[in-house]
């Protein structure tokens, strides 16, 4: 008891050092985000502006130099029927994938959040994780297996007398191809695979958190069970869909591997960058190109946010 | 005789909120001192002010006469029983209780020993190798206040500590705590917003109101003679009306008259029964005296008058007070 | 949950279905490992060996790129942790001038196609007249790393009482013991799991890693040339199902953890 109401300071620097941030909480907080800002507010941000900066310059068509000179001409050039084509084909495919993983992903999500007791909760648990850690390539790969002409998915459709069907959904213009590992719709199946896990869990954590009660409620009022899923159970689970799509729909519109190892070889906007950074060496024409999913995704974050997609992640 | 905690024009804002607000105030060395207030009202910043968790904007605090503005919260010998009782929920009970001693580098035997003797203290002995989680919020409570207490501080700070126990609880803690403060003879700091609890447990209490201190004084002070308006009706309920209207002093002045102090009376004023609710030992009757509308409670043994009755009521000149002209 | 446990038919096919969709791709994985057949995919196999297994052990370009990878999502990994951590503490638990933007700019290398970052990334390195190295590997890894510490990370510690750190220095804990004793512990199964995350992403990134690596191979530069210009399938095979394997412990590990947890949270309803 004899000790005063204020004991002294502890020795040593780190001690006083601490005592000072006390005392200055701004700047305590300033010193915690120091490095994320100097690092990614300036070098990253940094360069990233300097990299959009280029689509404002052209490249001369006859010596290959970058001419530095604000211009729109390379944005003109995005729309040449060639250019535009690739923006095309990768949105409609951004989109296809993002509808086909929200309806492949509710049903697993749904059954998993609501029904899957014991076993099944593991195993779905497991079914879920397990391709979500999965290395990328090596589910690339497995889909290369599957797909090839002489792999499993053609002897299935072998053995169940079904390759009539096979070879018409090849045979149908423009995604068909000569296999699926060649085609815009073997494109299409390993896009969703691969962003698949990226859909179920968020909807799964919308579903969850829905209280029973809330759907007891429901029918209490009257609802049938079609009313209540539709009118109370899917607005709910809206936000964690849209959350989901931000990841299969941003992915899809940057990735450059996937078309490349499984596909008709056709480009799409992650394969030209790549190619106009490197051997074209056309780097106002692949900066003009990345800033297309990127105006796309911030238009689509934007709406996201509106929808309060956010608190579902 | 040096004041346990003294404030001089301290101010604490925050941004343009003034939470606290130019006060004054000595809190005594032993005594149990209570602040009162409704929620935003200061109180609660004013305990974080000598706990150190906030650094005043202006003014002086002292504790024990020694300087405490600018010294970090783990520096000072002053002790606090949060309001969630901010239990650490990875550590069971005894480590909980050995905290304080722990960072200040006491060994684990002495400690422990510490700890147990603590707890028993608080009626807990043997509940040392449970988790936080697995007590009721009774049990939790007193682990916190054995937690704060086993540092030995010179004030112990209690953040609306039995808000969140029931009402049985609660008044059995009251006794408690007041005990438990008597035998140690230390300075108890107790923040509630519920007046019940601050006039039946604290030698003094203050008032707050909008970051300014209203009045302190004794319970009875604060309940007898409230100087303002604000604290005849946050303390108790009280029928606030101007003075004359009681006999008790010009019209520019403001009485407060307590319900329980109406009585009825055959002699006294005509007044019409507007609403009347039973409250087990008393009723309260609504009433209407000319065009002044009273508060009163009446022993519910009486005859009861039903609304719209015309009933006669009076009050001793005495219970009557007058308060200044700034109410 | 649903009183009514009866499950629609239709669903339960439609989601067991979705099930073996995931599943079965990695399920093959395993089998090809052990086909005989080297210049195809032929399915079935033709027949079944040891043998590459062997061959891959043998493999120095293999082992090489493995331990690129480890040693790059180790470090990777630390750098995310402390800034990821840092980043949260600042983040949730006070309030300043320019807090959403930071956690804007902490998912902005994740929401980003990673080619962006790559190419902004290697424009920096050449800006900075940074030579490429396993360290403009790793710094281009923990850029992405950080989000998801940090998203772990602040997540608990709004969580986490604000009164937990006052109620350590109201009992006499400097800032580093209440780091130390509080904090820490508190938040430690989040930095693990964010730990793990990171490490699992940097494991497996191959599109900023072509963009930072000079003339290494990490694991996954290593795969994507097979995939590209295959040289040798029966050895892509085996590396494919070494790395299948190598991710399903933490995934199993992962989940007997989070069921500890639901364990005890039933137990206190």
């Amino acid at each position: 008891m004899s000790a005063g109401a204020i004991l002294p300071a502890r020795g040593g620097l780190a001690p006083r050092l601490l005592d000072w941030m006390m005392r200055h909480p701004a700047m305590f907080t300033f010193l915690l985000v120091l490095p994320i800002v100097l690092w990614l507010g300036i070098v990253y941000i940094g360069s990233l502006i300097a990299l959009l900066m280029q689509s404002f310059f052209s490249i001369d068509e006859f010596s290959g130099v970058v001419k530095h000179e604000f211009t729109l001409s390379t944005y003109a050039e995005l729309l040449r029927p060639a250019n535009f084509d690739i923006i095309l084909r990768t949105v409609v495919m951004a989109a296809a994938v993002t509808l086909a993983s929200a309806a492949i992903a509710f049903p697993i999500a749904y059954y998993a959040a609501r029904y899957a007791k014991g076993k099944w909760k593991a195993l779905f648990y497991i079914g879920i994780m397990l391709p979500l850690w999965s290395s990328y390539l090596v589910k690339v790969y497995a889909w290369k297996l599957v797909l090839a002409k002489e792999g499993i998915l053609t002897w299935i459709f072998e053995k169940l007398h079904l390759m009539w069907l096979l070879d018409g959904l090849l045979a149908l213009p423009v995604v068909g191809g000569n296999s699926l590992s060649v085609s815009y719709l073997g494109t299409f199946i390993v896009f969703i695979y691969i962003w698949l896990p990226y859909m179920i869990i968020p909807v799964q954590a919308a579903l969850e958190r829905v209280p029973g009660a809330m759907m007891e409620a429901a029918s209490d009022l009257g609802a049938t069970p079609g009313q209540s899923f539709r009118m109370v159970l899917f607005p709910l689970a809206l936000p964690g869909i849209v959350a989901g799509s931000i990841f299969t729909f941003a992915l899809t519109l940057g990735d450059y591997i996937i078309p490349q190892i499984i596909g008709s070889g056709r480009l799409f906007i992650g394969q030209a960058v790549y190619v106009q950074q490197g051997t074209a060496g056309n780097i106002p024409l692949a900066a003009a190109f990345t800033v297309v999913p990127i105006v796309i995704m911030g238009v689509y974050l934007w709406g996201a946010r509106k929808m309060g997609a956010f608190d579902a992640l | 005789m040096t004041e346990a905690v003294s404030f001089r024009g301290v101010s604490r804002y925050f941004g343009s909120v003034r939470a606290v607000d130019g006060v004054d105030l000595d809190i005594r060395d032993g005594e149990f001192f209570a602040m009162l207030g409704p929620s935003g009202s200061g109180k609660t910043t004013c305990l974080r002010l000598i706990a150190g968790f906030e650094q005043p904007t202006a003014g002086d605090i002292k504790i024990y006469g020694e300087q405490a503005a600018g010294v970090p919260p783990y520096r000072r010998n002053v002790n606090t029983v949060f309001q969630s009782y901010a239990l650490f929920p990875h550590m069971n009970v005894r480590d909980n209780v050995a905290f304080g001693l722990r960072v200040k580098g006491a060994g684990k035997p002495e400690r422990h020993k510490a700890a147990e003797d603590a707890l028993a203290m608080v009626e807990l002995a043997g509940f040392g190798d449970r988790r936080a989680g697995e007590l009721s919020g009774g049990q939790r409570q007193r682990v916190a206040l054995a937690r704060a207490l086993v540092n030995k501080p010179k004030v112990l700070l209690l953040d609306e500590p039995l808000g969140a126990l029931d009402l049985k609880l609660r008044e059995q803690m009251q006794e408690e705590l007041r005990s438990l403060q008597r035998a140690l003879g230390l300075t108890f700091v107790f923040v509630t917003h519920d007046q019940d609890e601050a006039l039946s447990m604290a030698d003094r209490v203050a008032v707050f109101a909008n970051g300014k201190m209203q009045q302190v004084g004794t319970a009875e002070d604060i309940y007898r003679r409230p100087n303002s308006r604000f604290v005849a009706d946050f303390v108790g309920s009280s029928n606030v009306v101007p003075a004359d209207f009681v006999g008790a002093g010009p019209h520019d002045r403001w009485a407060s008259l307590r319900p329980e102090d109406i009585r009825l009376d055959p002699l006294g004023h005509e007044a019409v029964v507007t609403s009347r609710a039973f409250h087990g030992r008393v009723i309260k009757l609504g009433l209407k005296l000319g065009n002044q509308s009273l508060t009163a409670l009446i022993p519910a043994t009486e005859t009861l008058p039903q609304p719209g009755d015309k009933v006669r009521v009076g009050w001793d000149r005495a219970r009557v007070h007058v308060m200044g002209n700034g109410a | 949950m649903h009183s009514d446990t009866r499950t629609p038919l239709p669903l339960k096919i439609a989601a067991i279905g979705g099930l073996v969709f995931l599943l079965a791709p990695i399920a093959l994985i395993f089998v090809y490992a052990f086909t005989t057949e080297e210049k195809s995919f032929q399915w079935p196999p033709p027949g079944l060996t040891l043998k590459w297994f062997g061959v891959t052990m043998g493999r120095a370009d293999v082992w090489e790129a493995l331990f690129l990878s480890l040693r790059v999502a180790a470090i990777s990994t630390a750098i995310a942790l402390v800034l990821g951590t840092m980043t949260a503490a600042a983040v949730a638990r006070t309030r300043f001038f320019g807090r959403e933007t930071i956690s804007l700019l902490v998912i902005l290398p994740i929401a980003l196609p990673g080619i962006i970052t790559g190419i902004s990334l290697r424009s920096a390195f050449s800006l900075l007249d940074i030579p490429f190295s396993t360290w403009t590997i790793v710094l281009g890894h923990a850029t992405f790393c950080i989000v998801v510490v940090y998203n772990n990370a602040v997540a608990r510690f709004r969580r986490t009482s604000g009164a937990l750190i006052e109620a350590a220095m109201d009992l006499g804990a400097d800032g580093l013991q209440t780091f130390r004793l509080v904090i820490l512990p508190n938040i430690g199964t989040a930095l693990l799991a964010g730990g793990m995350l990171a490490f699992a992403l940097s494991f497996d990134e191959v599109i900023v890693t072509t963009f930072t690596a000079g003339n290494q191979s990490t694991l996954p530069i290593w795969m994507l040339e097979e995939l590209i210009r295959p040289r040798q399938r029966p050895v892509t095979n085996v590396v494919a199902m070494l790395v299948v394997l190598v991710t399903v412990f933490p995934i199993l590990a992962a989940y007997w953890l989070t069921k500890e947890g639901e364990h005890t949270e039933g137990a206190e309803k």
